[in-house]
């Protein structure tokens, strides 16, 4: 036996470090390029009509959804929490070779799902269900990976130190079970080529479910994304990496048990307010709608026992922009979750529906509640993990404020864009004939396209910096000892 | 009485079912944490103190 001091092994930490830096900047890119698209039509060809199958709106918008979400996202779930998890557990991932393995194959497996699916969206291969245009074969890799996952989560659980599971991993393995069971119901669907003894293409399928009930399946899904990808697992970020980075224990535990409860039982019911005066149910829109105010509770009673942590410590905001940047979080998380329920309304949702509104609304949550957190939660594990302090405090401050006015660009552009075309689309003259056509609302929307593709750019510069500073921090910085890694994160000027 | 009536109540009362379960669970929370049943607060610390060498806050391999 050796007798080095047992440590944490960040070994698949910093594997999915380097994914959620990279696959944020290809899914941003993306997103940059459609949005300069939507405003100026022209860039569809920007690379000649040739090209154009491959450059235009509708080919890439898949690709800047799901590389945002399965590829940014949830490479930063995974890289913190091969961080939190072995730090609240108290175990180390080098006590188990089965463990370390399984880390190994399941950023491995993942690779393998993210080249597949760049490739099959940029050739046009989907299923077209929104957030689910995976073809079968993927989709069955998908599965593999998430049990992989799975399989590391309770193993790591099942060698713990510490009795009691930490808020974190509640909400950890809410995210594990909570996607388990929408990916595999929402994704349910039939390969034509066996079915129908060989016609067509070999990875086609089609949904098992058809019409109205599609419809249902894909929002109940398509709203939980959001829940167990945008919110559930970024919680977890929050209520260990805020309380970690200024020192201070959460505001009340009983609260974060209590939300925890809350946001189970309240999220799976409001995916309902996607369908609003659609062909489903009546009562069912109804409950859509109800649950999604019930919702700001649960949501708001994390977010405030956040900013309650920070009691009595409000100078450390000022003081460092890690905090920043998580109390920025915590702000749109609060936000976004009062909008959401807004948008839910009946009558609001007459308006909001199809417009840009609701764009705006998604993008004030992922990119200052989600992005926010995750980019904050890697700068805090960048010291602890490198053993080097992050490279420069300044460049993270012009980064925390240049994305932040990116933010504020994007969602006050979307809002005044939406209401309009809202307004725009049920205006109409005393008998009753609409006053505007659809050609109409694009001529008065293209400033505020301009203005949320500039939003959009600057984000994405904020990308660069972060990347830029990450990369620094792992091969340049200062070393830092174990006794500075406590609690504030040490950080170069 | 049709299936679409039944469906109704048996969602209400589901509903309120759950409701009072929750309600039960915030009780119980507060009372246990103030009877000094459970300190639920204490856990706040398996975040700060979690060096491999720290000292669980309920160590597993003791029962209690």
């Amino acid at each position: 036996m050796e007798n080095r001091p047992l440590e944490y092994d960040y070994t698949v930490a910093k594997m999915f470090m380097l994914t959620t830096v990279l696959l944020g900047i290809v899914g941003m890119l993306v997103g940059v390029i459609l949005a300069w698209e939507m405003a100026f039509p022209a860039v569809n060809t920007i690379a000649g009509s040739g090209l154009a199958e491959y450059t235009n709106f509708s080919r890439l918008r898949p690709l800047h959804t799901d590389a945002v979400i399965f590829g940014f996202t949830l490479s930063g779930i995974w890289s913190t929490w091969y961080y939190v998890g072995q730090r609240v557990l108290k175990v180390s991932m080098a006590e188990s070779k089965f463990l370390m393995f399984l880390g190994k194959l399941h950023f491995g497996l993942y690779l393998l799902v993210v080249v597949s699916v760049v490739v099959s969206l940029l050739l046009g291969v989907t299923t077209s269900k929104e957030y689910a245009e995976f073809e079968w074969p993927i989709d069955i890799a998908v599965v593999v990976v998430w049990v992989t996952w799975g399989m590391s989560i309770f193993g790591l659980i099942g060698i713990r130190r510490e009795k009691s599971l930490y808020i974190s991993i509640w909400y950890y393995i809410a995210t594990f079970l909570g996607i388990a069971m929408l990916y595999l119901f929402n994704n349910m669907e039939i390969p034509t080529f066996f079915a129908s003894g060989g016609i067509g293409a070999w990875y086609h399928s089609v949904s098992m479910y058809s019409g109205t009930n599609d419809a249902l399946v894909q929002w109940w899904y398509g709203h939980n994304a959001v829940a167990f990808g945008f919110t559930v697992p970024i919680v977890a970020m929050i209520y260990y990496f805020l309380p970690k980075e200024s020192g201070q224990a959460v505001y009340s535990y009983k609260l974060s048990l209590l939300a925890f409860w809350g946001l189970m039982f309240v999220y799976l019911w409001a995916g309902g307010h996607h369908l609003i005066y659609s062909t489903v149910p009546d009562w069912m829109q109804t409950m859509g709608s109800v649950f999604s105010v019930v919702l700001i509770l649960p949501s708001w009673g994390s977010a405030i026992n956040m900013l309650l942590t920070m009691k009595g410590e409000w100078q450390q905001v000022a003081a460092s922009p890690l905090i920043k940047f998580m109390i920025l979080a915590s702000t749109f998380y609060m936000f976004s979750t009062l909008e959401g329920p807004i948008q839910a309304i009946k009558s609001v949702n007459a308006l909001a529906h199809f417009t840009d509104w609701i764009v705006g609304h998604v993008h004030d949550g992922v990119l200052g509640w989600v992005a926010f957190m995750i980019m904050a939660s890697l700068f805090h594990m960048a010291p602890r993990v490198f053993k080097r302090e992050i490279y420069s405090k300044s460049l993270m401050n012009t980064q925390f404020w240049i994305q932040t006015l990116g933010v504020v660009l994007y969602f006050t552009s979307m809002w005044i864009a939406g209401i309009t075309q809202g307004m725009m689309w049920r205006a109409h003259d005393e008998f009753g004939n609409l006053a505007y056509s659809f050609i109409d609302t694009v001529a008065v929307l293209h400033p505020y396209f301009t203005i949320r593709a500039v939003g959009g750019t600057l984000y994405f510069l904020g990308m660069f910096l972060f990347a830029f500073n990450m990369y620094k921090t792992m091969t340049s910085s200062r070393r830092v000892e174990e006794s500075e890694l406590q609690n504030a994160s040490p950080m170069g000027a | 009485m049709n299936i679409g009536t039944i469906q109704a109540y048996a969602y209400f009362f589901f509903v309120a079912f759950l409701v009072i379960v929750l309600y039960s669970y915030i009780y119980h929370l507060y009372s246990s944490q103030r009877k000094g049943k459970r300190d639920y607060e204490k856990y706040s610390n398996i975040a700060l103190n979690d060096d491999i060498t720290d000292q669980p806050v309920e160590d597993i391999s003791k029962n209690d």
